[in-house]
Parts: C-alpha cells; structure tokens; sequence
C-alpha cells in the first residue's frame, strides 16, 4: 500500500508539465490583453493626449529597461542550455546574472515612477485629479500595466530563486530540468509583455 | 494491508501522510477533493437558497413585507454572487469532473493533484471572501452579481472584497481548467483516443478551455473596477469621461462563455446517463462530441446579446443575434441526439434517469425562451424582466441544477460505495419538478406584462404570479430537503452498492465501489468504444 502513495507521488510527466506551463502562459497574455484592448480603445479616443502623456516619460530609462530584459531572457536561455549539457556551474552563474538583470529593471522602475510620484504624480493623488481626460487615462494606464508587469517580474524571480537553489542542491539536473524551462518559459513571457509595454507606452506618437 | 501489494483499499479508508481532517484537507487523491468541493459547494448552495427564498418571501406582496430595500438589493446580489460563482460555475466539472474525469479515460489521478489541492484551497479562501462582504462595515454589495458601472464604481458598500472575492474564485477556475486540459492531454489509458472517449471528459474538456481562455478577461476587468475605486481612474464611469458600456462588453466576454462552463458538464452527465438507462449505445457519439466544442467556441462571440438596449449599433445587433441563433443548433443537436439515444432503447427509469428526463424538458423550456431572447425585438420588450429571470433560472437551475442531482443519483453508489432508497428518491424528484415549475413558470409571464426583474416592489396586477412563485419556491426547498435527507442516509446506512449498479458501460463501472485510491490496480487497456452494449 504505501508503495501505492509513492507511486502516485513520483508519477513524472514532462511534457505534461510544459504544457500546462504553456497553457498558464496563455491566460496571463489573456489578462494582459484585456488591458491592451483598453488601452487601444482610449488611446483611439484621447490619440493627442496620449501622444503628450508618452512625451513625459524618459525613453532612456525605458530603452535600458528593454535591453536589461532581453539580455536576461538571452541568460535564462543560456541556463537552460547549460542545464541541458550538464554544466551545473555555469547554469547557476546563468541564472543568478538572470536575476541580476531582473533587479536592475525594477530598481529602474523604482525610480522612474519615483520621480513620478514626486511631482504628485500617482494613482488617486490631488494633480492627477485636475489632469486631463486622456492625460489620466494614459498615466493610470502607464501605472497599472507596468505594476501589473512589475508584480510579474516579481512572481518570476521568486520562481528563478526557488530554481536556483534547485540546481543548487541537485533536484535539478541534466536529466530533469522541467521546473527550470518551466521558469524560463515564464521569464520570456514577463519579457514578451515588456515588448508591447515599451513602444505602446514610451514611443507612441 | 503490507503483505500484498494489490490488496484493494477503498479510497475513503486509506491511511495517508495525515489523519483525521487533515487527511482530507490535505489530500491530493482527485476523489477526496471532489468530495471537498461536494460538500462547500452543497452548503454554499443552500445558504443561496435559503437568500433566494426570502426574496420571494419578501415579494409575496406589495410594498415592503420583510424587509427594506435596501436588504433586498444585498440579498439578490449576494444570492447571485454565491450561486454564479461558488455553486454552478465550479459545481460540475470541480465535482464530477474531478471525481470521474480521470476514472473515466483511465487515469490514476489528474495531471497535477498539488496544484487541484492548491485550486480547492484558493475557493475557499475566496468563498470565504465572498461570504464575508456580506457582514462587513458598509453593507452587503448592492449592484447585482454583474458589478455594472458606472453604479458599482460610486456605492458604498463592499463592492471591492466581492469583487476580489470573484477574482479569487476565477483564479480557482482557471487552475482547475487548465489541470483537466493537460489530463485529458497527457493521462488518457493507453488504447483511448480522442475518439473513444467518453461523453463526459469531452465536455469538460470543452469546458476547461473557456474556463481558461474566457476567466482571465473578467479577471482583468475586476482588477480594474478595484483600481477605479480605490484612485478614481474613470475607466468606465462616464463622470470622468470613461465608458460604461466598456465594462459591460469586457463582463459579458467572459459571463457569457461562463455560462456554458456551467452548462457543458451538466450535458456531459446527461449524456452518460441516457445510454446507461436505456441501455443502448449513444447516438450520434461524433455529434455530440463536436457540438461540445462548437458550442464553446461560438459562446465566446455572442456576448453582445445581453446589451442590445444598453447601446450599440444596428449591425452590431444583428450580428449578434444571428450569432446567438448559431449557437442554438449545437445544443439542440444535443437534444435529437438523446432522444434518438431513447428510441427503441430498454428503458428502465430509475432516479438518474428522472433527473435526465426532467432537464431536458425545463432546458427546452429554458433553450427555446433563449432564442426568444436572442432575437433582437422580443428581447427589447422583455429586457431586464421577471422573464430573464425565469429563462436563466431554468437554464441554470433546471439545467445545470438538475444535472447535477442526476450525477449525484448516479455517481453516489460509485462514490460511497452505498445505495440509496429508490422510492423516497423519485418522490422528491416530483416535489422538486413540481415546485421547481410552480416556482419559475409564472415568473415568464408576469414578465411578458412587465415584472421588472430586481424590483422590491410591484404593482398589485402581478400578485397572483408572485404568490404561485413564492408558493413553488416552499415545495421546491421541501424536495431539496427530502432529496439531501434521502442521501445522506444513503450514504450512512443504505444498502451496499455493487460495482456496477446500473449497468454501465464505461470504465468507472469495471472497478469496485468506492474505488481504491489509484483507481485502476492495473493500468486498463481500452479496446472497445465507449457505450458498446453486447
């Protein structure tokens, strides 16, 4: 009987596993989408006010932001393959540069809406009160959808943490790497959204 | 019970890493948490009931009776939220999907039995949630279980923990979704293809995928509400220069296809429970596979149908309402195929197949007054009438409702390995077909004369209609009552149930009752299709 209970438990599937994973990811772009759809519908209303509102973000912060992530989902892919071929050493060096990275956006991010929130400029504060229509929808547009992204990047590196100390102590190894691609999967996704919310925030005009 | 490894151990005695109550609330065995979901969703069920019956208490006569308004307005909003969200959406495919999804194509558990552990756990933490906006500071939520702004963006009352509570509840739905996708992908016995098998999985396949594709926009849309209360964004309150009507098609994206993630499974368990009883193979086994699909992928573009007076264009109407009629033929292939099943069939008529009978009368009733809604002039005339509120109900309550007291006569003597009494089972069948009429049919046709749907208040000409309502609604909770007492003492003392009670074909009748923890002692080699008799 209790070799039963442990059969049940080591039942591994890793296809299973990445499917599931993949079909996570599509209701987080679900989720995403329903702000896109917002964001498409008011910025088709209010287009000179959103054009105005993307002038006062720093498109250098954002440009950096964007290579910071790229790079990182370049090293996660990097961990994988090193993972794959059985390099242990080098897949934690991989990923510990992946959460780096990771810690550079939001330490990005913190001042960018920093200086935001600075010149009373945040979500339910006095000024944005007295801005216009489609210079509120922008900016609260621009806090939701990088916070929602931001809480993201945040979800990801607690996964990139508990994979790291994975292969750390082995349960992750060249023979059963499912959880790491699994968090890869997940890190590409985090960045997939950072694609859209650049140009869609930073570059319209 | 060390000796010998094949010795069989009902999954209701086995001994795990717990005991006791944690034996269950932390069981990852499929079996033990459909019981779990059984059980909240039962109770959830009632104290839904029990709001719904003082509504119709409160509208027995004119003017106030019982209570104020402004309870009232609490009372059918958390009637809807706690019926919508915490009983039919989860109700199948949480119960019966989890118990007998993967018996039925030969699997031992779901893909993920942690993370369906883990998806029982976040529903009740959001019930709990729901349930506590009730009593909290400010008030029970007063917008309707639909959150409509601009309304629900401005009222004082709790509107952010139910709406939280029902993003939690999403969440829930979404994990569940997505375990029974990966199992049917990836756990099917070896010998079953798509096309061998059964009925059931099909359609909580289906289901799974709105569940996870539809869950998420409302999802969104909830966090959005939440943000435009807490800093004033004027998404969707027209004040501000936002659109209402901009939160009501994001809403129905989802509330719409939600509707056949509570419709799809109860058809699944129809589906099963007609070839059993009359002992003849499905017909149509094809049809109605690919209905089950077609009616989720149609349901995701017909959510317009609920807003043709909330303003939008002609085309976009019309649009709409062909798209409804379309998605009215999948559900009535559905139908032909059943009773095609029944033709020449040897029927015998026990409880379960009661059930079935009576949810396809009430979900004609209900299908039909559908397409009455979907055509864009009637439903001008009856909008946001008493008779919405009877078409849903019938299609939600004598559908997906009915279906679900079929699984259960069905499924229990496998659940709990005991029999309950037949007689006293069909008794409160009729109560509850009775009362369940007496209940919602008059709600049709004081509607049709101009009911307005969540009015406190009525004009003296529609009392008849409301007495024979409030009436039904007594009957109906004395044959739900009679039917859970039926049960229950089944389940403690009823007689022993064989393994195959009815005769079934399918594979959850060729193991003992209750079955072993892993289901299966061998993995099953499927070879025939499903529904084959001699």
């Amino acid at each position: 009987m209790s070799e039963h209970t442990t059969h049940i438990e080591e039942h591994r599937d890793d296809e299973a596993s990445k499917l599931g994973m993949w079909l996570f990811i599509f209701t987080e772009l679900l989720l995403f989408g329903g702000l896109f759809l917002v964001y498409s519908i008011y910025r088709a209303q209010y287009p000179t006010n959103f054009h105005e509102g993307s002038l006062e973000l720093s498109v250098t912060i954002g440009a950096i932001n964007t290579i910071v992530l790229l790079f990182s989902s370049m090293t996660i892919a990097m961990a994988l393959t090193a993972m794959q071929k059985d390099n242990k050493k080098l897949a934690l060096r991989m990923i510990a540069i992946t959460l780096v990275m990771a810690l550079i956006f939001l330490i990005n991010k913190y001042f960018e809406w920093g200086a935001k929130i600075h010149h009373g400029l945040y979500p339910g504060s006095d000024l944005m009160a007295l801005l216009e229509r489609g210079h509120l929808l922008y900016f609260s547009l621009y806090f939701f959808m990088t916070g929602l992204h931001a809480l993201h990047i945040i979800v990801g590196m607690i996964l990139l943490i508990v994979v790291y100390f994975k292969v750390k102590n082995g349960s992750i190894h060249h023979k059963k790497y499912v959880l790491l691609e699994n968090g890869a999967l997940y890190w590409h996704l985090v960045d997939l959204i950072w694609i859209f919310l650049f140009p869609l925030m930073y570059l319209i005009t | 019970m060390m000796n010998n490894e094949i010795e069989y151990i009902s999954y209701l005695k086995h001994k795990g890493k717990f005991k006791g109550l944690f034996s269950w609330i932390f069981a990852t065995d499929h079996k033990r948490i459909a019981l779990l979901y059984l059980y909240a969703i039962v109770t959830f069920f009632f104290v839904g009931a029990i709001l719904g019956l003082m509504m119709r208490l409160e509208l027995i006569a004119p003017g106030e009776t019982i209570m104020k308004p402004q309870t009232y307005n609490g009372i059918f909003t958390v009637h809807g939220v706690i019926m919508i969200f915490m009983v039919v959406i989860p109700g199948l495919s949480a119960v019966f999907g989890n118990f007998f999804l993967p018996i039925l194509i030969g699997a031992k558990d779901v893909a993920f039995p942690k993370l369906n552990l883990f998806s029982w756990w976040i529903f009740i933490f959001g019930s709990i949630l729901a349930v506590a906006s009730q009593f909290l500071k400010h008030g029970p939520p007063d917008t309707g279980w639909t959150f409509y702004a601009p309304y629900s963006t401005a009222t004082g009352t709790n509107v952010i923990m139910a709406t939280t509570a029902a993003f939690v509840l999403g969440f829930s739905s979404i994990l569940t979704g997505l375990n029974f996708i990966v199992t049917v992908h990836r756990m099917k016995a070896s010998g079953m293809k798509f096309f061998n098998m059964p009925l059931f999985p099909w359609s909580i396949y289906a289901t799974a995928w709105i569940q996870l594709l539809a869950t998420p926009i409302i999802g969104i849309t909830l966090l959005m509400l939440i943000a435009e209360r807490m800093f004033g964004i004027g998404f969707f309150n027209p004040d501000l220069g936002g659109d209402p009507l901009l939160f009501q098609h994001l809403f129905w994206i989802y509330s719409h296809p939600a509707v056949y993630i509570m419709i799809l499974p109860a058809m699944g368990v129809i589906t099963e429970i007609i070839p059993t009883f009359c002992q003849r193979k499905v017909y149509g086994y094809k049809a109605i596979a690919f209905s089950s699909i077609a009616i989720a992928a149609v349901g995701f573009l017909v959510w317009g149908h609920h807003m043709y007076t909330s303003g939008m264009s002609e085309e976009a109407r019309w649009f709409f309402s062909l798209l409804t009629f379309i998605v009215a033929v999948p559900s009535a292939i559905k139908v032909f195929n059943w009773i095609s099943t029944m033709y020449k069939g040897s029927i015998d008529v026990k409880p379960p197949f009661l059930y079935a009978l009576a949810f396809i009368f009430l979900f004609m009733i209900g299908g039909l007054t559908g397409l009455l809604l979907g055509s864009v002039a009637t439903n001008i005339q009856v909008h946001d009438t008493s008779f919405i509120v009877a078409h849903f109900h019938y299609i939600i309550f004598g559908g997906m409702g009915f279906a679900f007291f079929a699984a259960i006569h069905y499924w229990l003597p496998k659940m709990y390995g005991r029999m309950y009494n037949f007689k006293r089972a069909n008794i409160a069948w009729g109560i509850i077909f009775v009362g369940f009429n007496l209940l919602y049919f008059p709600q049709f046709i004081i509607g049709i004369q101009g009911m307005p749907r969540r009015y406190f208040d009525y004009l003296p000409q529609f009392q008849t209609g409301h007495v024979i309502s409030t009436i039904g609604g007594f009957i109906l909770i004395t044959g739900l009552i009679l039917m859970v007492y039926n049960l229950i003492l089944g389940v403690r003392k009823g007689a022993i149930a064989p393994a195959n009670p009815w005769n079934g074909s399918t594979l959850e009748w060729q193991i003992p009752s209750p079955p072993s923890l892993e289901n299966f002692d061998e993995a099953p080699v499927v070879k025939k299709n499903p529904y084959d008799y001699i």
